[in-house]
């Protein structure tokens, strides 16, 4: 369980969260949603302990990440897996050793076994024949895949998606999303997906949190968020113009 | 009046909290140079990296650095009738002082701003998050094994540098100038002594932490964007120049 309480971030005079409350149950796939430059992607950052807060608390299964030193930090870490906005795949080596890397790196297991479990982990996300390429030779589409199966194949138990589909087309955004629905059934792992695909994001999210100027406005199912009277979320997932938030 | 005051109190604050900050880095460097896990492969690659990018360009401005010091030593020398000394001058320039200095701004231009640029776009393309991310740290992995190829790698290049040199002397005294090509060797035998080796040694291993410390940092706190990259890179390739004068100014009078 993941337990934000009065988060508070500030750069520059700028206070990006402005008292975050959020509470992410066991094994829900929990969708953020906000416009952009609202504090999504910092909110998230926060919680893999990249940036620390102001004030406030951050507790991921009881544990307090915002005091930890890097190497308690590290071992909350071993539980997390981050699919990044851009894949973050590291370009100077190939797709199979993208999803290698955690496993050679923090795992004893052999050679074979690491096979075993690369060419698993690629199938389950639907890729077949370019091991051998580079980041840069495949498709937005296909690197947002490796880099799930670079997230997913060292099992951990949260997992956090920033802004997975942003710039796909239609298609492959489907395709993405019912690979996050698909491997959240398999593996059963608490979820948080940063988002701005209205309506999608509905389809796969068990729960919805909408932040905006630096607090959580609403949290609720699907369809309690669909059904807002807040006027900013209804603002918000209409496309208005008019209304709370400000257009520019 | 007082505007001036503030103005340059907060450039000096700016600027004593980047020197801390780069001195921070290079401390967190050197303490994960020397707690295992250590990455072996990864050195080998760096070493690489350097060698391979800087090696034509070592050659190229190696040889062509002794070239043109027969031709103005000679040109003195001759003033004094000490035109015998070329070779040892050529050697004891090369070897002192612009083997070293020379080397240095070459792999910078070449290999250094390759590697602000290389470390500046995992940056921003969030690659050296992803390593935190997966509880690996970034120091380990990026900074020292770049480090340690830099000291690793930097005497050896100045050494190809000043080699190169010297044959570059030898081909402009002996051909051009007509100069008989045991004189050039057999004094330089004598005058160059280990205490001048070990000078251009010395130096080499600092400019090699020195260029990698500051192409690692820079690359490592880039700005947003392509723009923030190529800010970073043109900011470690003069950083890392102007360093390696002033530092070549202190090790010269100290070692002198």
């Amino acid at each position: 369980m993941i337990e934000i309480t009065d988060l508070i971030k500030t750069f520059d005079g700028n206070r990006v969260l402005n008292g975050v409350n959020l509470t992410i149950s066991d094994n829900v796939l929990m969708a953020i949603i906000g416009k952009s430059g609202g504090g999504k992607s910092v909110l998230l950052k926060h919680l893999i302990g990249l940036l620390k807060p102001d004030s406030g608390k951050i507790l991921v299964d009881g544990t307090d990440i915002t005091t930890l030193g890097q190497r308690d930090m590290d071992k909350v870490r071993e539980h997390l897996g981050v699919l990044f906005q851009g894949g973050a795949l590291f370009d100077s080596i190939n797709v199979y050793d993208n999803v290698a890397f955690p496993l050679r790196e923090k795992t004893k297991l052999s050679e074979a076994e690491i096979n075993d479990r690369v060419v698993q982990a690629l199938n389950d996300v639907g890729l077949k024949g370019v091991e051998m390429k580079f980041p840069a030779e495949v498709s937005g589409g296909m690197r947002k895949r490796v880099a799930l199966a670079r997230t997913l194949i060292t099992e951990p138990r949260i997992v956090f998606f920033d802004e997975p589909t942003t710039g796909l087309d239609p298609i492959i955004l489907s395709s993405i999303h019912r690979l996050i629905m698909t491997t959240h059934k398999k593996h059963g792992f608490t979820g948080v997906i940063i988002s701005h695909e209205i309506p999608e994001i509905f389809d796969v999210a068990d729960r919805i949190a909408m932040l905006h100027e630096g607090v959580i406005v609403e949290t609720g199912t699907p369809d309690e968020i669909r059904n807002s009277s807040n006027p900013i979320v209804a603002q918000f997932i209409s496309g208005g113009l008019e209304g709370p938030i400000a257009a520019v | 009046m007082l505007n001036i005051v503030r103005k340059l109190g907060a450039w000096a604050l700016s600027t004593l909290r980047k020197m801390g900050d780069m001195l921070i880095f290079l401390t967190n460097a050197v303490y994960f140079a020397f707690v295992p896990p250590f990455k072996f492969r990864l050195l080998l690659k760096q070493i690489r990296f350097f060698g391979n990018k800087s090696m034509v360009v070592i050659l190229l401005t190696g040889s062509f650095a002794g070239m043109v010091l027969a031709l103005q030593l000679y040109y003195t020398l001759r003033k004094f009738g000490s035109d015998a000394l070329l070779g040892p001058a050529i050697a004891l320039s090369l070897i002192r002082e612009l083997g070293p200095v020379l080397a240095a701004l070459m792999v910078t231009g070449r290999a250094g701003s390759a590697l602000t640029a290389e470390i500046g776009i995992m940056r921003i393309s969030e690659q050296i998050d992803a390593l935190s991310s997966m509880a690996l740290n970034p120091f380990r992995y990026l900074i020292v094994p770049n480090l340690a190829a830099a000291v690793i790698v930097f005497p050896l290049l100045t050494a190809i540098f000043d080699v190169i040199g010297i044959f570059g002397g030898y081909v402009v005294a002996v051909d051009l100038l007509g100069m008989s090509g045991g004189t050039y060797f057999s004094q330089m035998e004598v005058f160059v002594d280990m205490k001048d080796i070990r000078m251009g040694l010395y130096k080499s291993l600092s400019f090699g932490l020195i260029v990698a410390w500051i192409c690692c940092y820079k690359g490592f706190n880039t700005g947003y964007g392509a723009e923030g990259v190529s800010k970073s890179t043109t900011e470690a390739v003069v950083t890392s120049s102007v360093l390696i004068l002033i530092w070549d100014y202190f090790m010269g009078s100290i070692l002198l």
